[in-house]
C-alpha cells in the first residue's frame, strides 16, 4: 500500500515526536528560526568533522520561511522540499536527533539512513520528501494536494522551491495544472537571489510573480526575513486553500548566508563579494524574531534548543550505521530483490 | 468463444481495476475520447473524477501521479506515444522509482505507465516508433512486454495492483493479436514469469513481445527440421532466469529476437547471463536493431532496422548447425 500520513501516524516505527513544530507565537516562531539556525550551524560543524559524509546545503539566513509557512499547517498537511530542506523538515515536525542521524547516514535516521541531506523525508509528519532536482517536487505536492481533495477534508500541500526553479519547464507545468483544477497546494519560492552562483536577474526573464499572475495564480511578495510576515501571508494562502479556492503562490526574500553547498568551504568560488554578504546578512531571521521577545524567554528558547541539539548529536554518536548487507532494502515495496551485481 | 483483441483486453483491464478499486484513475493525453482505443467507454462508465484528460505537460502529470500516489491513488498514466518516455525520464527513473529506497520504505508510488503502441507503426517514422523497454528494466522499474490479449489483460492488472511503478509497453505490432477467449476466465498474471507458447528441444528462442509472433510462426516453418521452443518472458525485469535456465536445460542452444538497439539491449543481458550461467552448447546468437538506430519513415527503411523472421531462421540454424 502506498503509505498515507494519517495511517503512517499510528505506525510507531514511522510515527515521528512533534517537539519542533512549528508553533505561530511570537516565541514559538523564535524557537523554530533558533532551532534551524543551530542545527544548522551544528551540521555545519558535523560536516567538516566526518560526521556528515558529502556535505550539506545550508538553510541558514532562510530560516524564517520554513518557520512561518509551517506554523500555518496542521500535522497532516504535506510539504515537499528541496536540496537546502533541513529547515523546512525541522519546521514541519521532525525529530532534530532522527534528522540530523539521517544526515550523518544512520540506521536510526528518518530514511534509516537511505535518503541524507537531500531526501529526508517522514510521512508521519506529513513531509513527502526533500528533492535533490530543481523544482522537480512542485508536481509531486500538487499530486498529493489534488489526490487529498478528492478523498475529501481540507487539507493542503506546501512546495517549497528556490528562485532557480522558477525556470524549470516542469515548475510551470505545474503551476498551470494546479490553476486549472484549483488544487490546495502552497507554492513558496525562497527567493535567496542566487541558484548556486548565478544572480536572479541573469537567470530570470520577466518576473517571479509573474510567472504565477500568468497562470492566474494570487501570488504575492513576502519579506522572508520575517516569520510572522511569511506566516500571515501564508495563512491566508493556506485557508484560501482549505476553502477550495485553489493555489497561491508566495516569493519570499531571503539571502543565502553560507555557501550554496559546503564543498564552497574548501572550494571557495567567487560569485560575491564578502562585502555583499555582509549587506545581505545584516537583517537576520534570528534577530527579527528574537527581537519579539523578552530577553529571559529568549534566554529560555536557546537554552532549551541546545540541550535538544545536545541529545540529537549524542543520539547520532550512539545510533549504528547500517549494515550493508541492507544496501538495497526498500528498493521495492514488496521487498523483491534484483540480482546482486556478482552473484554469490 | 467471443473474441478478445488486445486493446480490448487492456481496456477490459482498465475498467475491471476502476471497478474494484476506488484508488485506480487513469490520466492521459485524450483517454476520455479514447484516441488510442484503450480507454473506451471508461468515461461514461466512471466519470470525469476517474478517467482524467491531461493538457500537454507530460512532465508535471507524471510526477503529478507520483504525489497522488504517495497520498494513497493508484494512477494508470497512458503515454500516446513511446518516445514521451524519454521526455519523462526524470520523472520515472530518478522521481518515481527511488522514493521507496530514498524514504527507508516511508514512501510507494503505485503507478503504471502503460504504453498502447510501442515500437514501429508503419509511417509514424523516427520520433513516433521508439521501443525503450531495455531503458526501464536496465533502471530497474518492472517492465512487461505482453505478446497477447490474455497476457495484456493478466499483465495490466496485476500492474495496476502492485505497489511500485510497473511499466507496460504494448508493442503496435502485437496489437492487432486477438484471441478466442471465455471473458470470464480473464485472471491477472503475476510479474516475473514467463510463458512458453511452444515446447521444443534443439533451441530456445526468446522473443520478446510481438516478436514471439514472428518466432512461433519461424518454429512453424521449420517444423520438420528444427524443435524449436519459443520462450516469452512477458516481464523483462524481473526477468525469469529460472524458467530461461530450465528451458536451456532441455535446448542447450540460445536464439534472442529483441526490439531494442543493439548496445545495452535487453538480448544483450540475457545473452550475458546464459552465456556466464546456464548450460549452453553453442554460441548464442541475439537479433535486435542495429547499435543507435533511428526509424526512418519510408517503409523498406523502416523495416531494414527492425528484427525480421528472416534473421531468425537464418540464426536458429546457425546455432543448430554448431556441435
Amino acid at each position: 500500500m502506498s503509505a498515507d500520513p494519517a495511517k503512517a501516524s499510528a505506525d510507531p516505527a514511522k510515527a515521528s515526536a512533534d517537539p519542533a513544530k512549528a508553533s505561530a507565537d511570537p516565541a514559538g516562531l523564535y524557537r523554530t528560526v533558533r532551532l534551524i539556525r543551530r542545527f544548522e550551524e551544528r551540521a555545519i560543524q558535523l560536516v567538516r568533522s566526518g560526521v556528515i559524509p558529502g556535505g550539506i546545503h545550508p538553510y541558514l539566513g532562510q530560516e524564517a520561511i520554513a518557520a512561518g509557512v509551517c506554523a500555518a499547517l496542521r500535522a497532516d498537511d504535506i510539504i515537499t522540499s528541496t536540496h537546502r530542506g533541513h529547515g523546512h523538515v525541522l519546521a514541519k515536525g521532525a525529530d532534530p536527533g532522527r534528522m540530523l542521524a539521517e544526515l550523518a547516514g544512520r540506521e536510526t535516521g528518518l530514511n534509516r539512513g537511505r535518503g541524507g541531506s537531500m531526501h529526508a523525508a517522514d510521512v508521519g509528519v506529513g513531509i513527502f520528501g526533500a528533492n535533490a532536482i530543481v523544482g522537480a517536487a512542485a508536481p509531486i505536492a500538487t499530486g498529493a494536494a489534488w489526490w487529498l481533495r478528492r478523498l475529501g477534508g481540507d487539507r493542503v500541500a506546501v512546495s517549497f522551491f528556490g528562485d532557480g526553479a522558477v525556470n524549470q519547464g516542469v515548475l510551470l507545468e505545474t503551476l498551470n495544472l494546479a490553476s486549472l483544477w484549483r488544487t490546495p497546494v502552497i507554492f513558496v519560492c525562497e527567493n535567496n537571489r542566487f541558484a548556486t552562483s548565478m544572480r536572479v536577474e541573469n537567470a530570470t526573464a520577466g518576473s517571479i510573480l509573474g510567472r504565477a499572475a500568468g497562470f492566474g495564480i494570487p501570488a504575492e511578495t513576502v519579506d522572508g526575513m520575517d516569520p510572522q510576515a511569511v506566516l500571515a501571508a501564508a495563512s491566508i494562502a493556506v485557508e484560501r486553500a482549505r476553502a477550495g479556492d485553489g493555489p497561491s503562490f508566495l516569493e519570499c526574500t531571503t539571502y543565502r548566508f553560507d555557501a550554496h553547498h559546503t564543498w564552497e568551504h574548501i572550494a571557495r568560488p567567487r560569485y560575491r563579494t564578502a562585502e555583499e554578504v555582509a549587506v545581505g546578512s545584516s537583517r537576520d531571521p534570528v534577530e527579527v524574531a528574537g527581537a519579539r521577545i523578552p530577553p529571559a524567554a529568549r534566554a529560555a528558547i536557546d537554552a532549551e534548543v541546545e540541550a535538544l541539539l545536545d541529545a540529537a548529536e549524542e543520539f547520532v554518536a550512539a545510533s549504528a550505521v547500517p549494515d550493508p548487507a541492507g544496501a538495497l532494502d526498500y528498493l521495492y515495496a514488496d521487498g523483491m530483490r534484483g540480482r546482486a551485481g556478482e552473484p554469490a | 468463444m467471443p473474441i478478445l483483441s488486445y486493446l480490448r483486453a487492456l481496456n477490459r483491464a482498465l475498467a475491471a481495476e476502476l471497478e474494484r478499486d476506488p484508488a485506480v484513475c487513469v490520466f492521459g493525453e485524450d483517454v476520455r475520447v479514447a484516441v488510442s482505443n484503450v480507454t473506451t467507454g471508461l468515461l461514461k462508465r466512471f466519470g470525469p473524477d476517474r478517467v482524467i484528460d491531461m493538457p500537454i505537460s507530460e512532465q508535471a502529470f507524471t510526477s503529478l501521479a507520483t504525489g497522488a500516489a504517495m497520498a494513497g491513488a493508484r494512477p494508470v498514466i497512458e503515454f500516446q506515444i513511446p518516445s514521451l518516455l524519454y521526455l519523462v525520464f526524470e520523472q520515472i527513473a530518478n522521481q518515481a522509482h527511488k522514493f521507496s529506497l530514498m524514504t527507508g520504505g516511508q514512501l510507494h508510488v503505485p503507478v503504471t505507465y502503460l504504453l498502447p503502441s510501442s515500437g514501429s507503426r508503419t509511417g509514424w517514422a523516427g520520433q513516433h516508433s521508439a521501443h525503450p523497454y531495455s531503458l526501464f528494466a536496465h533502471v530497474g522499474i518492472k517492465t512487461v512486454v505482453p505478446a497477447t490479449p490474455t497476457d495484456a489483460y493478466g499483465l495490466l492488472v496485476s500492474a495496476i495492483r502492485d505497489d511500485d511503478p510497473v511499466i507496460l509497453f504494448a508493442p503496435a505490432e502485437a496489437v492487432p493479436q486477438t484471441e478466442d477467449v471465455d471473458f470470464d476466465s480473464l485472471a491477472p498474471v503475476p510479474l516475473g514469469v514467463a510463458r512458453i507458447h511452444r515446447t521444443g528441444t534443439d533451441v530456445t528462442v526468446v522473443a520478446v513481445g510481438h516478436l514471439v509472433h514472428d518466432a512461433l510462426a519461424v518454429a512453424e516453418e521449420l517444423a520438420d527440421t528444427v524443435s524449436v521452443e519459443v520462450f516469452d518472458p512477458r516481464t523483462l525485469y524481473p526477468f525469469d532466469w529460472t524458467a530461461l535456465a530450465a528451458s536451456l536445460e532441455r535446448t542447450g542452444r540460445l536464439v534472442v529476437i529483441d526490439d531494442s538497439n543493439r548496445t545495452c539491449g535487453i538480448g544483450g543481458e540475457i545473452l550475458a547471463t546464459a552465456a556466464s550461467e546456464m548450460r549452453l552448447v553453442a554460441p548464442p546468437k541475439r537479433i535486435t536493431r542495429p547499435d543507435g538506430a533511428v526509424l526512418p519513415f519510408a517503409r523498406g527503411l523502416d523495416l531494414a532496422v527492425q528484427p525480421n523472421r528472416a534473421q531468425l531462421c537464418s540464426a536458429i540454424e546457425t546455432v543448430v548447425k554448431h556441435s
